[in-house]
């Protein structure tokens, strides 16, 4: 008796477990998706060129990245959506707004004008920095 | 239905990009910051080789907007200055490609932290 609910039990765990990742990546999978074709039609109905227009995009997305964040949507969303929510740009903007509103309090200079950049500093960093190394290898390669 | 199919690349794209990093989320445990550090340098890595434009062609913002798109905005950005300006563009041209995208996460972020009151989180 005592074996069997073991046994169960651990059975439930395993099949909980694999359907929730399955379900975690259906979930991503839709948000993820929907939010980069917003993305799309609103790249597509600017009557910039292809280059300005993709410059527009991502300020666009930026924008409403944080406006959700600031109104409490957009965690709500990442609860539902997980990496639906993280991956895009709209979760970098989210990734700066959210510490720079939960450290307020902290003042202004420390609090919000530092940790602004908890998520996003390192994003920049590694991703400046490989851009730098990546550079000189080209700039090696084309000369 | 030709639009219909292009709407549909972006959304399997971005879908896919999104659902990698659930996974790198649920089976390593990862932290979101780790992962949007990955996603940015695999961009650039990415793009260097000539993997990502190919994925841009099909996939449009669907590759773009995510965090790999940011890593190829840098990428791109800084060869291209490197062909206009020599070996400076090394240096400026990253930055110059994602300055409006980090201006504005900057500026509206401080705006928004100013004026909206945050519930209390736990997390």
């Amino acid at each position: 008796m005592n074996l069997e609910q073991k046994e169960y039990s651990k059975l439930v765990e395993k099949h909980s477990g694999k359907s929730n990742v399955f379900v975690n990546c259906l979930r991503a999978f839709l948000v993820g998706g929907i939010i980069c074709v917003i993305a799309q039609i609103y790249n597509d109905i600017l009557p910039f060129s292809e280059e300005v227009s993709k410059v527009h995009t991502t300020v666009f997305m930026v924008f409403f990245g944080a406006l959700f964040t600031a109104l409490n949507v957009y965690d709500n969303i990442g609860k539902f959506a997980g990496a639906g929510s993280i991956v895009p740009i709209t979760g970098f903007a989210n990734s700066i707004v959210s510490p720079a509103m939960e450290f307020r309090s902290e003042g202004r200079i420390m609090g919000v004008g530092a940790q602004m950049f908890v998520v996003a500093g390192p994003v920049l960093v590694y991703g400046i920095s490989s851009t730098v190394v990546v550079g000189l290898i080209y700039f090696l390669l084309t000369r | 239905m030709d639009a219909f199919l292009k709407y549909l690349a972006v959304f399997v794209t971005g879908g896919l990009l999104c659902v990698v990093a659930q996974i790198l989320i649920d089976k390593t445990k990862l932290t979101s910051a780790r992962i949007l550090v990955l996603y940015v340098v695999t961009g650039v890595f990415l793009t260097a080789i000539g993997v990502y434009e190919k994925v841009v062609k099909i996939g449009r913002t669907g590759a773009t907007i995510p965090l790999t798109g940011f890593g190829y905005a840098l990428c791109k950005g800084v060869f291209k200055a490197i062909d206009e300006k020599g070996f400076i563009g090394i240096l400026t041209g990253g930055v110059e490609a994602v300055a409006s995208g980090i201006a504005m996460a900057i500026f509206f972020d401080l705006v928004a932290s100013f004026v909206s009151k945050p519930k209390s989180k736990n997390s």
